[in-house]
């Protein structure tokens, strides 16, 4: 057999598999995309209480210690894990009935886990910011409100995007841990049609679906980048 | 009419006492120039005026309206949140690092705050807001942005910021000392056009002559407490030996 024959079969039998690893793609997409829709504005969330000055009794900064602890467990815990105890722990803490539960506890798993990641990323970028920025804002009688949202996080956004590019990237890729709640999204399915059929491929297939994935993201988050390029 | 007053104002930092029973009262329509040493407490002092730092002692007012004052028991207490919205509209402030905000346009600077924090039209701003641009020869810029501008020439945009708000009093924190010379004598002399126009301002400065010829009153600091004040004449004919030899230095 020439090689030529070879590659077609192999193409042939790669096309045959899209159909099927297709509609995990679209789950997982889903996954990436409820995750940023929560994720990011909880992150703001997090960078708040990380930051809170706010005590109690006059000496506890509990808000800040509390999510100090919060993001120590996100980040010092594995996603996977995470995953199982959100989805299986209402079943073993309270004998809950799980069965609906499996889309919405990745969300749920995803979206904590990325806040906490986004929240040390929004706050670099808040503290970077001079300090002077709020003291003009201040003396023109800017609220507090006001001075963050139009003053402050229009440029914090600006310092902190190339970071969250590479963790929403690292997105793409993470929601393939779907597969241990046994998900039905891309990489579960490739990881059954390549069980059954004995084959390689599917991997390979699902592979060029991440990369063209993420080269899409990529792409979007640099016209971004570009689009903020008008002040420096 | 005293437009700003404030008397016995104490700070500290850290234990260390910046400002030691400080009284400061400016009249409208006067120009006055704090000068003294690196480290006497100027710029403290300007802090305090415009609420950006908390006063530890003593009171401030602003046209009759109290701001801060010193409770029986020593502690300071401030004016509420809406009446301090209120009493800033009596003042506006220039840095000596400008402070404009990056991401506006110079336009959007001067106009972001009229339009947004006093809610003002927006026909009435855009036509102040472009006739302190012309006023500051920087019409031809309103679209740039900060960072294409020279440091002057930022300099003049805050101004802008600061006049389109339409402030009772103008605080100057060093406006030139980021400055080269050149584009220092433009900030100047845009001071200076204000002068003539009866803006009241206290400005604080490095500049010995420019002081004494703007300002109608100056005050002398040193180590946190006023050496001296006065009339320029007043001052730089003084016979006090320590503000001759500060002086001296800049003949």
């Amino acid at each position: 057999m020439s090689v030529w024959s070879w590659l077609v079969d192999v193409a042939t039998e790669a096309i045959t598999m899209i159909p099927g690893l297709a509609g995990g793609l679209v789950k997982s997409i889903s996954i990436f995309c409820w995750t940023l829709l929560f994720a990011l504005p909880l992150g703001l969330l997090i960078a708040f209480g990380r930051m809170s000055k706010r005590k109690v009794f006059g000496r506890f900064h509990v808000i800040r210690s509390f999510t100090k602890l919060y993001i120590d467990i996100m980040r010092g815990t594995p996603l996977m894990l995470q995953l199982m105890v959100v989805f299986y722990g209402p079943y073993y803490l309270w004998g809950a009935n799980i069965a609906g539960f499996r889309y919405p506890a990745i969300i749920i798993a995803f979206s904590l886990n990325y806040a906490a990641y986004f929240g040390e990323i929004y706050r670099s970028g808040i503290e970077s910011m001079p300090l002077g920025q709020y003291e003009a804002a201040q003396v023109l009688g800017y609220t507090r409100g006001q001075t963050f949202f139009k003053i402050i996080l229009p440029q914090v956004i600006k310092r902190i995007l190339p970071a969250v590019t590479n963790e929403v990237i690292t997105l793409v890729k993470d929601t393939s841990l779907a597969f241990s709640l046994a998900y039905m999204e891309m990489f579960t399915l490739a990881k059954q049609i390549a069980a059954k059929n004995t084959t390689f491929l599917p991997f390979v297939v699902s592979g060029i679906f991440y990369f063209v994935f993420n080269a899409v993201v990529a792409r979007i988050m640099n016209g971004l980048e570009k689009k903020m390029d008008y002040y420096r | 009419m005293n437009i700003l007053e404030m008397n016995h104002i104490k700070k500290s930092f850290d234990g260390h006492e910046v400002l030691k029973d400080i009284s400061l009262t400016v009249e409208e329509g006067q120009v006055q120039a704090i000068i003294g040493p690196s480290g006497s407490g100027k710029s403290t002092l300007m802090r305090c005026a415009v609420m950006l730092e908390k006063i530890d002692g003593g009171s401030i007012s602003y046209v009759g309206e109290k701001a801060a004052w010193t409770r029986h028991d020593g502690t300071v207490e401030y004016a509420d949140r809406a009446k301090m919205h209120n009493l800033r509209k009596n003042y506006g402030m220039v840095f000596q690092n400008f402070h404009l905000f990056p991401h506006y346009s110079v336009l959007k600077n001067v106009m972001d705050a009229p339009l947004h924090v006093q809610k003002r039209d927006r026909h009435e701003v855009e036509e102040v807001a472009m006739e302190l641009l012309k006023k500051m020869g920087l019409a031809d810029k309103a679209k740039a942005y900060p960072y294409q501008l020279s440091g002057g020439q930022q300099q003049r945009v805050s101004i802008a910021r600061a006049l389109a708000m339409k402030p009772r009093i103008l605080f100057f924190d060093e406006p030139t000392s980021e400055l080269d010379p050149e584009l220092t004598g433009d900030i100047l002399r845009v001071i200076k056009d204000l002068a003539a126009e009866r803006m009241t301002m206290v400005i604080v400065t490095h500049e010995m002559n420019f002081a004494r010829n703007v300002a109608d009153h100056i005050v002398f600091m040193e180590h946190g407490v006023i050496l001296q004040q006065g009339t320029p004449e007043e001052l730089f004919a003084s016979d006090n030996a320590r503000m001759q030899e500060f002086l001296g230095r800049y003949e």
